[in-house]
């Protein structure tokens, strides 16, 4: 009876290229470590950095092939939205294979399985962006965040990096238990695991009211432990200080931007019908991730952890669409998430960039170390400067577009709590201004600790990434239509 | 006796919150572990549960899904705790406090 039910699915490879492509570069770096040893350890990183370019050939082929495909019972589908994230989650990991490949090589720790696990999340986050199904979503989170974990402990032998990686994986799985509650009641009260289907039946009514809400509010705060909203932030410091500094670019960068997409579609397909329930929360988290992410970060004397908290902060600024969407629409919340994250990707992983290429020679993240550096490194410091200033939202650096996006779908059908979310996205704004500028003070102004004036030597990978990162960022700000365009491209079934 | 479909979502929440209070509350990291199992089990038992009730196979095959996430966790959250009780035999999660501010 279930043999003669069964139908092979219709299964369109063509959607599937970046995904095959990814899985046959991290194969081929797994046996390429395991039969060449220390004589490929160059090798791994080249090949990862191919592979993520080579995953891109296809987004662009299906991109000019244009329409949406939808596979697997509505469960996955390629459409513009998809697209657009899967080119983001690609750059962003083609920049931290850049910015990996010399702190990895002259670091002790093991290479081919640092781009394995590297390759394999960003397969999950690949997915993610496709999935429009509960399962297919879970299934997707854990592939990025399995090894993800891993990553962060991947200085075995030190103890702050065990400590990073125990308590991001400890939070991690807890976040992952409470989504997966909040689903399984949903799925109870829907009959369907298929957000399209989810959505209707939410929408049509009938449904028990308390289940519902209690499922909503399970899931949406299980996300929010991946994207570090407060008061669910509190790995997020400790794991980005303890983790190797390519793999906390990564974790503020792509990691929170998977989890923002899994947002987006849950929260504006299969909950859409229920803004009664999800507004408010989103308000209040969006409210306190901002405030509480950006005054600690007033008193923080270390860089990598002041980036900590500002990404903590860049979220609540992510978060405050989805506090007014019932109100100005879904398509505008989506293309203003999407188009902070397209900003929020260049700059801040060109943040981390240049801390780690000053850290080279410092060997330190605090910010005293960073004194001075004007009279040493002066290319450096002006990249600091318009890298810290473009987070800040300062323009013609690229942050002040994300942020105008922000506060015209705040303010774009007024009410008081739109208002006052934008009041406080406004007042926040001035607080970060504060801090971002303590770091270019400091490489200005300072004096050079030590009198050690010796020139800082950037590698040329890392010199790229710098490099793509400060172009990217001038030319947002300076011409913001590359993204609006295709932020504009991205709400769903466009 | 024919037992009703709610004594076991009843049941399943119940493990659920003794996981999430458990994992909240203790401090040895394999306890915490532990609990987290227990939560992921809960799930489970919900969604077999509700598939039983509506009839449709599609939460008995998340079920599956999940234990096999769970088991890939598991795998990945021992090599942690074993790399750091190798280095500080007896660790709890209070000890693990060099990262703060």
């Amino acid at each position: 009876m279930l043999a003669a039910a069964f139908s092979r699915p219709e299964i369109d490879y063509h959607a599937f290229a970046p995904e095959i492509v990814l899985v046959g570069a991290l194969l081929l770096i797994l046996v390429v470590d395991l039969l060449f040893e220390d004589r490929a350890r160059w090798a791994t990183s080249t090949l990862a950095g191919l592979g993520l370019l080579g995953a891109l050939v296809p987004i662009l082929t299906l991109a000019v092939d244009g329409g949406d495909r939808s596979m697997f019972g509505g469960a996955y589908v390629v459409d513009n939205f998809a697209l657009v994230l899967k080119a983001l989650f690609l750059i962003g990991g083609y920049l931290t294979v850049l910015i990996s490949t010399d702190y990895i090589g002259e670091g002790d720790y093991y290479e081919g399985e640092y781009y394995f696990m590297l390759l394999s999340s960003l397969l999950g986050m690949l997915v993610i962006a496709s999935a429009r199904d509960l399962i297919s979503i879970f299934i997707a989170l854990e592939t990025l965040s399995i090894p993800a974990y891993l990553l962060a402990g991947w200085r075995k032998r030190d103890l702050k990096g065990n400590e990073a990686s125990l308590k991001y994986y400890l939070l991690g799985v807890f976040a992952s238990g409470v989504m997966l509650y909040g689903m399984s009641l949903i799925f109870g009260v829907t009959h369907s695991t298929v957000l399209t289907v989810i959505g209707e039946r939410l929408a049509g009514g009938g449904a028990s009211v308390p289940i519902v809400t209690v499922g909503i509010l399970f899931v949406i705060i299980g996300f929010a432990f991946k994207v570090s909203a407060v008061p669910f932030h509190a790995w997020a410091p400790d794991t980005y200080e303890g983790a190797p500094t390519p793999i906390t670019a990564y974790l503020s960068v792509a990691s929170k931007a998977a989890g923002f997409v899994a947002l987006l579609s849950l929260v504006f397909i299969a909950f859409e019908g229920r803004s009664d329930v999800w507004q408010p929360l989103f308000w209040v988290l969006s409210a306190l991730t901002m405030t509480v992410g950006n005054v600690i970060a007033l008193r923080q004397t270390n860089v990598i952890r002041l980036l900590a908290y500002s990404s903590v902060a860049q979220a609540g600024y992510m978060l405050a669409p989805f506090a007014v969407a019932g109100h100005t629409g879904v398509n505008q919340a989506v293309e203003s998430v999407v188009t902070y994250l397209l900003v929020y990707l260049a700059m801040n992983i060109g943040a981390f960039a240049v801390v780690m290429a000053v850290a080279r020679k410092t060997r330190s993240g605090e910010l005293s170390s960073f004194g001075g550096l004007f009279e040493y490194a002066p290319g450096l410091t002006v990249l600091t400067s318009i890298f810290f200033f473009a987070l800040a939202g300062i323009p013609p650096l690229g942050g002040w577009y994300a942020k105008l996006v922000i506060f015209r779908t705040l303010l774009d059908q007024p009410t008081v709590w739109s208002v006052v979310l934008a009041v406080l996205v406004g007042v926040n704004s001035a607080i970060g201004l504060y801090y971002y500028a303590s770091v270019a003070r400091e490489t200005w102004m300072r004096p050079v600790p030590d009198e050690d004036r010796t020139p800082i030597s950037v590698p040329s990978s890392l010199a790229a990434a710098i490099g793509l990162c400060a172009i990217a960022t001038l030319a947002i700000g300076v011409v913001p239509q590359i993204v609006a365009r295709f932020a504009h491209l991205a709400p769903f079934g466009s | 006796m024919n037992v009703p479909e709610w004594w076991y979502l009843v049941l399943s929440a119940v493990l659920f919150s003794l996981g999430a209070l458990g994992l909240l509350i203790r401090r040895n990291p394999l306890v915490m572990f532990m609990c987290v199992e227990l939560m992921l089990n809960a799930v489970n038992l919900t969604f077999v549960t509700f598939s039983r009730s509506l009839n449709d196979i599609g939460g008995q095959v998340v079920v599956f899904f999940v234990l096999v996430v769970a088991a890939a966790e598991v795998t990945v959250g021992l090599g942690i705790i074993v790399s750091i009780l190798r280095r500080k035999p007896g660790t709890t999660a209070d000890d693990l406090s060099l990262l703060k501010g």
